[in-house]
Order: structure tokens, then C-alpha cells, then sequence
């Protein structure tokens, strides 16, 4: 069998039949896996760090998508390869868990696949290696303890927040308006945070996107924007004090869920049954009226005959409102949902200190602002961008920074970004490997190897030699005995990150290491991969 | 140390058909992608006074076509394949719902933009040098953009004179250039009767074929494609309009399960009875508003409508909903579809109702109405093609002079403004130490090359002018720019081509938003398409 190598070491498959080989045994079938993740973790290499390069994606529907979110693209690329998926869900639980951080997850796993394939080939058991990979992970968890730094903030300066936010949105298509973005990210989670708790509920959060405008006109709205129009051309476009009823029972006459039929027979009937349905429009729109409502959003529709009767009384009418959006907006405004017209009354109503209709753009486009809410917890975040992919980007970034922040708020320390924390566990991890008897020893220093991989990467993403600055970065962390030091990606002239103001949070660095360190662990033990016969037919 | 290579299978991580391309290869298709979209529509841009070719003629899957050199339209019509091509339709979409126009422009820079790019990649420079460079050029552009525009806003009279030189320029890159004039004026009436709204669907386009372009009108009224109900009034004066959407053929039953089921034949026909006496009722109700002319959205049924004619009420039903929603607005009245409540309901006036024929067709006019806020534009012109193509060139003006009406700052066209940023942009290059100032350079000439293309589509020595018009701002002539008339540089304030602030500016920010986008990818992933079911 003879194998070629592309540029990226990809084998080029010649024979048809070896891709008939469903099974892969022992050392072969751990080689085949890290291959496997290597890929992956190699694509996502270069979107590493503020310099790092954007993927673009083009879904099987043929949507576009351009980004440099880890998450995003592992889960758009359409993997089918059993470990290469085990990677995906590590960055998934990376996202899920911390937010942030997610394309180092896959680059740090990566690297220790590749140092594991290293050791490996030297005839050391995988079961050693992980076992030494461990112990590696322990010292690194230490040593992040012990060079984090305790940050300063209040609700008033908060100026320490906006940089860890804005390093977070450095590497991401945004950055232009990184601090504008960072504050208004800020503000929004200061006004849903329970500081005593230490409890952020990023659901009261809502980010809201739509194409046109510029970034710049994005805007933190204190309340709740609805993608709909107000189901009246003539209705009032803006309500102030707004008492908002809030319905999930559709305008019109009762529906059972059993199976009738009602026999009309006679003219009298027939009148009646006319008679009793004007009744119901009636007597539905009354309701709402006498409760004092102003402002009614629907979860169905309405026939023109409710909707000229709801305007008829001044009201302002929302139709087909979506279920999640009916929800955020009882929990804003303090209403209830009401489930059935007999049940309105003037205590279920929310209340909201103004509800507006705008219009955006030369197109038929309207959002309603629902402003000042009963709860002032719920605020949106409403985005604006050039396109739709700048605004899908905008809005896993504006993601990405509410989960840093918040992660700041419920844990304060933090560590220094730009590879140096990294570099700091990688010294500490190899002076760690002397001391260490057996062959673990090996494992362990190859695991300082594999730390070097990030501020490698970012070197390298940076545009600068990435051997040479690596090593220089560690020599002066040990002659200077200065954890702070790392990669300058902005070419600012200075390898201190504290003055740069690059800060990742403790609780995400330690997730890192620690979840990249058990998915190679994983991976490790996997001996035999047996994949189905017909896999080419 | 070298890393030891897995020498068995090759392990598929993609899914089968998955294409995935990397580095400068995935630059490339996305660079060719870009440039190839921008060459289709570099053609249109710009005016055409001397020719009318340069359009596209564009035959959809159904056989129908279009004849159009309005870039979004060119760009929606095209099926795409390409990750980067379909960024850039993105971007000029996004231009077209947010400003209406400028959308082969914003193609053309951002495409222009990607051409200078390849260069500096070519001579090994990093793609994010290349995009901090683009972003601090595009900066500079702004403030420039930004210092020369003026603001008329304050002074009506004076706004309204820039709303028309606005509309003239716009509309001298269209098929409607012969008689722009005319139609600039047609376009800042039409703007001005929306007082700042911005929303164009309160101005109605009625396209009729015959005659000629020029015999295009501006109806001050509201014209209504519709013919009245046989035997009723075809004049009325002094009209009280209901505008009703409701049911006027039978009133459906709206009760979940109901159904009438009977057991003779006397019986339906008295169910028919109250059928029909229901109807009436309504009818009665709606008479009851004291109305003399009754508008409906749906249809209205020959029995009804036979109660109207007799009560010497007009009656005009299928209204259309846009056509009903602005004939609420031009006269006034509430769109009604209860009518137990006459003195609750705000009825429509307009001081005449008449039948009146465009071409061949008849319509029904209103005039003298009470608010004037919407209008209507009759299109006439030899063919439909003819006709689309006017109206979506109106359109475009129409955007535009929408907007300005709102942003009033006006900046001059004939490529000055775009010199003028390239200028501005140039001396930033000059102050910036390190690599990026190759980029902002860059920046500049792919400015430069927007009023290059639009004389080279008008057949002028493109080089030329453009080293005229360098040497013209160098010196000062922040005015200076082509006169496509003439072929030579001309000053753009005696020749009063104006162009919309917020276009120029939008423009810039999304092609070098677009540009910078496609110039960081640095991997391409395509899915298969999902394989229909046959």
C-alpha cells in the first residue's frame, strides 16, 4: 500500500481498497484517531488569538456563514468521524460551561495528541500517558491558582470589565467597535445581576439582530424588542405607560379539543349561532378593554373583524407573537399569560414604560421596542450590521463577551492572556518532569510541549517567527520570574499583558486544560474502532 | 524533532462530499469568486448619456426577463455558488433595503477593494496587516467624507433644490436618463408629499404601456386600478369614503364544527333566506355611516352591490391591501371591518371620485383629498421591460431622496467625493509607519478606481481623467470631478451632481466591511448541497 502526503499531511487515498478496511486494531487504531482529530484541531489553529483567520462555511443549504468562533465551526462543519465529533462536543461543553475559550480547547488537545503520538512511537503505553498527562494537568491547575490575580470592580468602575470583555472581543470581526460593544455588554449584565448571589441569568438577556445600519448603531435596549409589525396599519404607533395584556388564546370563538360538530337545522339557529359569534368578538375585545389594557400581543392571529375592533379601542395589537418572546416579555413586564379571555384581569396585565413601533430601512421592516419594564432585569441588545453575516458574527461575539463577563463576576480572578499563562504552566510543568521518576516523566514534559502550542500558534497567527518568540518568552519569564509575559500579538511593543490589558478568566483557563487533558485521555484508551461494511456503497 | 506520520487509512472526519479547501487556495476561490461577481456588474455603473447599452438581460428559469442595469437586481437574479460572491449580493441587498441605491457601487469597491488586497498578499503581506491598513484608511475616508458634506437641511428651499440635482444624478445612471428632469421632479414631489416618512409604499406606480416615457405623470390624487360596479355613479363629489376590509360575498360561520345540516327543502331556501337577509344587514349598517362611496379590500357579491347602486353609493371592491392601506392615508379614513358603530368610525373625504382612463384602462380617480400624504406615479413607455426597469429606477431615486429628506447632508458626485476620500486617505497613508500604510495606499486606489470605471463605461480615457482629476483635488478643487457630458474634468457644484450623504458613507463602510470578511478566511468548508427528493 503506498500512501502520498499532501502539504498538510493528509494521505491521498489511491487504492480503493483500502478504504474497504472497517477495523483498526491497537496502536494503529490510536494512531488513526489522532489523525482524525488532528484535522480538526489543525483547521481551528490558525483562528487562534486577535490575529486569527475566519472560516468561511457553507451549510448544505448554501447559507454562508464567516467566522472564527471555535464552537461555530466545529458545529457547522458537517463532521462525521466518530473522535472528530468527540472534539466538536469538547468545544461544545467548552461553550456551554465557560463561553469563551473554545477554540483553545480544540488547539490545546490537538497538542497533546500530537505529543502523545510522539511518545507513542517511543513504545510508552497509553495508559502511562495519561497517567503522566494527569499529573501534568494537576501541576498546571497549581500553578493557574497560583499566578491568578484578583480583579477590581463595582458596579460604578467597571473599567477593569470592559478590557477582559473587549480581549475577548479583540479576535472577532467586531473589533472596530470592541469598546462600545464591551460596555454595552457590561451594562447589560450589571442590570440583570444578582451581585449578592453572584447569579447572572443570561436567558433575561436577549440578543436581537437585524441586517442594516451599521454596527455602530447597534444600541442596549432596556426592555424587549419583537421582530413583528402592529397588526393594524392604523393603530397607534407608540404607547406610553403601556398596560400589555398578554395572550396565548387565539381571537376567536371557543375551540374544543374533542371532536363535535354542531347541526345547524333551523333558520332560528342560524341566527342564533350569528348572533352568539358578533357576541364573542364582542365581548372578547371588552374584556381586554375593561381591564385597562392598552397594548394586547397575541400568540395567534385575529380575524379583521377582532382587529378593527381592537383598534376601534385604541388598542395597540401584536399578532402571531412567538412563543419565547410571549414568555421574556410576562417575565419583563411582571404580567401574567393569560390562557383564557375569562381570566383577564387588571393584575395580569405587564407593565412597560413605553411600547413603540420602529421602522428600519427603505423596506417594509418594523421592530416593536418594548421600553421600561416592570422588570428593569430584562434588557435586549439590539444589533446592527452590514450584512447578514456580520450580524450573525456580531452576535456570537456579543455572546462570547456576556459569558466572560459574567464568568468574571461570579469568579474574579483572572490570569494573562496572550499565551502567558500558558508558558508559565509549561515552566512550572517541566521543572515539575525532573522530579518525576519513570517513564511518566516523558509524558509529563511532552505535556509542557504541548502547552508551548498556543502562544506558538499565536505567534505564528501574529505574523511572527513562532520558535523564536516562544523561546524568548520563556527565558524571560524565568529570568524575570514574571508569569505576565506573553505573545504581542497587537505589535504593541510590549510582551506585558497586564498592560495590555489581555485577561482571560481563571475559570476558563482551568476548564481548558482540564477538559482537553481528559478528551486526549479518551482518546488514549481507545483501542479498536470498528466502523459498518457498507460504508462506501 | 519529527513528528512521526500515521501511516495507515486515511480517516474520513467530513462528511462524504464535504469539500474543503485551505490557505491560499480557499483565498483564491473566494478572491476569483469576488472579482468575477464584480466584473458582471462594473459594466452598469455610472451614467449613460451617450449609449443605453451595458444593461443585463437576465432570463429567469420560468423564461421571464428582465432588462436592468440596477445592480441588487442583477446580483438577486444570479444564482450563486460561490461562499464570497454570495457576501458581496449580501452586502449590496443590505445597501439596496438601506439606502436603495449605490448598490454596484458598494459592489464595485468592495470588489476593487479585494483586486488591491491580492496584490498585497501576492507580495507576502499578511492578510490582517491588510485589514488593520483597510480599517484606518477607511477612518480617514470618513472624516474626509464626513468635512465635505454640506448640510441643507435647515433651509426648504435650498433642500429641495439638492433633492433634485440628488434625483438627477441618481437617475442619470438609469434607463430613465433622457428624461431625468422630468422625473427628478416627478421624484422630489412624490418625497416631499411623505413629510419625513420613509416609508415608500404610500407611493403607488401604475404602469401602463403606451405612449411614452416622458408622458409619465405625477398624480396628485390617488389612482386606483380598479372599474366601478355596473350602473353606479361614475362621478362623485364630495366623496365620504368607507374603506372597509370585510367579507362581502357571504359571511362565513366562524364557530369551529358548525355545519348546517337540514332535513327539507324549505328549509335551505330559508336558510338561504337568512343568508341573504344577513348580507343585507350588513349592508344596511354599513349605509348607516351616511357614506356615498364604499371601498372594500375583498370581493363584493352582485347582491350587495346592487344595494349600493340603488342607494347611489360607489362601490369599488378587490381593492388590493396596499391599495387599501393608502387610500386610507391619502383621504384620511379608518380602515373599518365592524359597522355597528357609525360615529365611532373616521370616514375617508376627498372632494372628487372619477372614473378617468390611462391609455386604454380605465381607473378610478380620487382627488382634492383630505391628507396628501401618499401619491401615485403613472408610468407609461413602450413595453413591460421598459416600464419595470423605470420603475425600479424611481424606486432607486425615490430611496435615496427618501433618505436624504432625513439625513440631509449632500456631498458632490462625479467621482469627487470618492477622489477626495482617496486624497484624505493617501495623506494618512503618508503619517502611518510599518506595513499597514501599503494597505491604506491600496485603499486609496481602489477608491480611485470607482470614478475609473465609470468613465471607462462611458468611453473615456479612464487614466487620464483620473490623473486630471488627482491633480485638480491636489491642488485644492475639492469640486472637481467628470463631466460625463464632455468627456473632461468639470467643477461638480456648477454642474450641480449631488449625491446623498449617507450613501456615500454607507457605502464605504460596508464594501470595506465585505472586503475585510472575505480577506480573513483563510478556509473554505462546503457541505454538499442537501440532495433533493426526487
Amino acid at each position: 500500500m503506498s500512501l502520498i502526503f499532501d502539504e498538510y499531511g493528509r494521505p491521498y487515498i489511491i487504492l480503493q481498497e483500502q478504504e474497504r478496511k472497517t477495523r483498526i486494531k491497537g496502536l494503529d487504531a490510536i494512531r488513526s484517531n489522532i489523525a482524525a482529530a488532528r484535522t480538526l484541531s489543525r483547521t481551528l489553529t490558525t483562528s487562534l488569538g486577535p490575529k486569527g483567520m475566519d472560516k468561511m462555511l457553507q451549510s448544505q443549504d448554501g447559507d454562508v456563514t464567516v467566522t472564527n468562533d471555535g464552537a461555530t465551526i466545529l458545529k457547522e462543519m458537517d463532521v462525521e468521524n466518530q473522535v472528530a465529533k468527540l472534539m466538536v462536543e469538547l468545544a461544545q461543553s467548552q461553550d456551554d460551561e465557560i463561553g469563551d475559550g473554545t477554540t483553545g480547547v480544540v488547539v490545546l488537545a490537538g497538542a497533546l495528541l500530537e505529543q502523545a503520538l510522539i511518545l507513542l512511537d517511543r513504545g510508552i503505553h497509553p495508559t502511562r500517558i495519561s497517567e503522566g498527562f494527569d499529573k501534568a494537568c494537576e501541576v498546571c491547575l497549581d500553578r493557574l491558582e497560583q499566578i491568578s490575580q484578583k480583579i477590581e470592580f463595582s458596579e460604578k468602575s467597571y473599567d477593569e470589565l470592559v478590557k477582559a470583555a473587549m480581549t475577548t472581543m479583540s479576535s472577532k470581526v467586531v473589533n472596530r467597535y470592541s469598546k462600545q460593544l464591551a460596555e454595552i455588554c457590561i451594562k447589560a449584565i450589571f442590570s440583570v445581576a444578582d451581585f449578592e448571589r453572584k447569579d447572572i441569568n443570561l436567558d433575561l438577556i436577549k440578543v436581537e439582530g437585524k441586517v442594516g445600519g451599521t454596527l455602530e448603531d447597534s444600541v442596549l435596549v432596556n426592555g424587549i424588542v419583537l421582530d413583528k409589525d402592529v397588526s393594524h396599519p392604523q393603530m397607534p404607533k407608540a404607547v406610553d405607560n403601556a398596560k400589555i395584556c398578554i395572550l396565548t388564546c387565539p381571537f376567536e370563538p371557543p375551540k374544543p379539543k374533542t371532536k363535535h360538530k354542531l347541526d345547524i337545522d333551523s333558520v332560528e339557529k342560524y341566527k342564533d349561532l350569528q348572533k352568539a359569534e358578533q357576541e364573542y368578538f364582542r365581548d372578547m375585545v371588552q374584556r381586554v378593554k375593561d381591564s385597562g389594557a392598552n397594548v394586547v400581543l397575541c400568540q395567534w392571529g385575529f380575524d379583521d373583524e377582532a382587529n378593527h375592533l381592537l383598534y376601534q379601542n385604541g388598542l395597540l395589537a401584536v399578532r402571531w407573537v412567538g412563543g419565547v418572546e410571549i414568555e421574556l416579555v410576562a417575565m419583563a413586564t411582571h404580567g401574567r399569560i393569560i390562557p383564557r379571555f375569562s381570566e383577564i384581569s387588571e393584575k395580569k396585565l405587564g407593565k412597560a414604560g413605553k411600547v413603540r413601533e420602529v421602522s428600519l430601512g427603505t423596506t417594509h421592516d418594523h421592530v416593536i421596542f418594548i421600553e421600561d419594564c416592570a422588570n428593569s432585569k430584562a434588557v435586549t441588545i439590539f444589533l446592527r450590521g452590514g450584512s447578514k453575516m456580520a450580524v450573525d458574527e456580531a452576535k456570537r461575539s456579543v455572546h462570547d463577551a456576556l459569558c466572560q463577563v459574567r464568568n468574571l463576576i461570579r469568579d474574579q480572578r483572572i490570569v494573562y492572556g496572550g499565551g502567558s499563562s500558558e508558558i508559565a504552566c509549561s515552566l512550572a510543568v517541566s521543572e515539575f518532569a525532573d522530579k518525576v521518576s519513570g517513564v511518566e516523566q516523558y509524558a509529563i514534559r511532552c505535556f509542557a510541549d504541548a502547552l508551548d502550542a498556543i502562544p506558538s500558534a499565536l505567534a505564528d497567527n501574529s505574523g511572527l517567527s513562532s520558535l523564536e518568540t516562544v523561546g524568548a518568552l520563556k527565558a524571560a519569564q524565568t529570568k524575570q520570574q514574571n508569569p505576565r509575559l506573553g505573545v504581542d500579538c497587537l505589535g504593541r511593543g510590549t510582551w506585558d499583558m497586564k498592560e495590555q490589558n489581555v485577561y482571560e478568566t481563571l475559570l476558563s483557563k482551568k476548564q481548558q486544560i482540564q477538559l482537553a487533558t481528559q478528551l486526549v485521555k479518551m482518546i488514549l484508551k481507545i483501542d479498536d474502532v470498528i466502523g459498518p461494511t457498507d460504508a462506501l456503497t | 524533532m519529527q513528528v512521526p506520520r500515521y501511516q495507515g487509512p486515511a480517516p474520513h472526519v467530513l462528511k462524504r462530499d464535504t469539500s474543503e479547501e485551505k490557505g491560499e487556495e480557499a483565498r483564491m476561490s473566494s478572491f476569483i469568486g469576488a472579482l468575477a461577481l464584480c466584473d458582471l456588474v462594473k459594466t452598469t455603473l455610472g451614467p449613460k448619456v451617450l449609449a443605453d447599452g451595458m444593461d443585463k438581460i437576465l432570463q429567469s428559469a420560468n423564461g421571464d426577463i428582465i432588462v436592468t442595469n440596477d445592480g441588487a437586481t442583477i446580483l438577486k437574479s444570479v444564482s450563486i455558488d460561490n461562499a464570497a460572491a454570495k457576501i458581496l449580493v449580501d452586502i449590496s441587498k443590505t445597501q439596496d433595503d438601506e439606502i436603495g441605491d449605490g448598490t454596484t457601487s458598494v459592489c464595485c469597491l468592495a470588489g476593487e477593494l479585494l483586486r488591491e488586497a491580492e496584490k498585497l498578499l501576492d507580495a507576502k503581506i499578511h492578510p490582517q496587516i491588510v485589514v488593520s491598513g483597510y480599517r484606518i484608511a477607511a477612518n480617514a475616508a470618513q472624516k474626509a467624507l464626513q468635512d465635505a458634506a454640506m448640510d441643507h437641511g435647515a433651509n426648504f428651499e435650498q433642500l429641495k433644490e439638492d433633492l433634485f440635482y440628488i434625483a438627477k444624478t441618481t437617475l442619470s445612471s438609469k434607463l430613465l436618463a433622457q428624461s431625468r428632469d422630468h422625473f427628478a421632479k416627478i421624484a422630489v414631489e412624490a418625497v416631499l408629499r411623505l413629510k419625513g416618512s420613509t416609508n415608500l409604499d404610500h407611493i403607488q406606480f401604475i404602469k401602463k404601456t403606451g405612449g411614452n416615457l416622458s408622458d409619465s405623470y405625477l398624480d396628485e390624487g390617488f389612482i386606483l386600478e380598479k372599474s366601478l360596479g355596473v350602473g353606479q355613479p361614475k362621478r362623485v363629489e364630495n366623496a365620504k369614503i368607507l374603506i372597509a376590509n370585510t367579507p362581502m360575498d357571504t359571511d362565513k360561520i366562524k364557530v369551529y364544527g358548525a355545519r348546517v345540516r337540514v332535513d327539507s327543502y324549505n328549509k335551505v331556501a330559508e336558510i338561504e333566506e337568512a343568508e341573504q337577509k344577513k348580507m343585507m344587514e350588513k349592508c344596511q349598517k354599513i349605509l348607516n355611516h351616511g357614506i356615498n362611496c364604499f371601498v372594500n379590500r375583498q370581493l363584493i357579491y352582485n347582491r350587495p352591490e346592487q344595494f349600493f347602486t340603488d342607494h347611489g353609493i360607489m362601490a369599488i371592491e378587490h381593492a388590493d391591501f396596499d391599495g387599501v392601506e393608502r387610500l386610507a392615508l391619502v383621504t384620511g379614513g379608518e380602515v373599518v371591518s365592524t359597522f355597528d358603530h357609525p360615529e365611532l368610525v373616521k370616514l375617508g373625504h376627498c372632494g372628487l371620485i372619477e372614473e378617468a382612463m390611462i391609455g386604454e384602462d380605465r381607473v378610478i380617480r380620487f382627488s382634492n383629498c383630505a391628507a396628501k400624504e401618499a401619491c401615485t406615479i403613472v408610468l407609461r413607455g413602450a413595453n413591460k421591460q421598459i416600464l419595470d426597469e423605470a420603475e425600479r429606477s424611481l424606486h432607486d431615486a425615490l430611496c435615496v431622496l427618501s433618505q436624504t429628506v432625513n439625513h440631509s447632508k449632500v456631498v458632490y458626485g462625479g467621482g469627487s467625493a470618492e477622489m477626495l476620500m482617496a486624497k484624505a486617505v493617501d495623506e494618512a497613508a503618508k503619517t502611518i509607519p510599518g506595513k499597514q500604510s501599503l494597505a491604506v495606499e491600496a485603499f486609496a486606489r481602489a477608491l480611485r478606481a470607482i470614478p475609473g470605471i465609470v468613465a471607462d463605461n462611458a468611453g473615456f480615457d479612464a487614466t487620464e481623467l483620473i490623473s486630471e482629476m488627482r491633480a485638480a483635488h491636489q491642488k485644492g478643487e475639492m469640486e472637481a470631478g467628470i463631466d460625463i457630458h464632455n468627456g473632461r474634468i468639470g467643477n461638480m457644484a456648477k454642474l450641480h451632481v449631488l449625491e446623498s450623504f449617507k450613501l456615500k458613507s454607507y457605502m464605504v463602510s460596508s464594501a470595506t466591511e465585505a472586503a475585510e470578511m472575505i480577506i480573513r478566511v483563510d478556509d473554505i468548508i462546503k457541505a454538499a448541497p442537501r440532495r433533493r427528493e426526487e
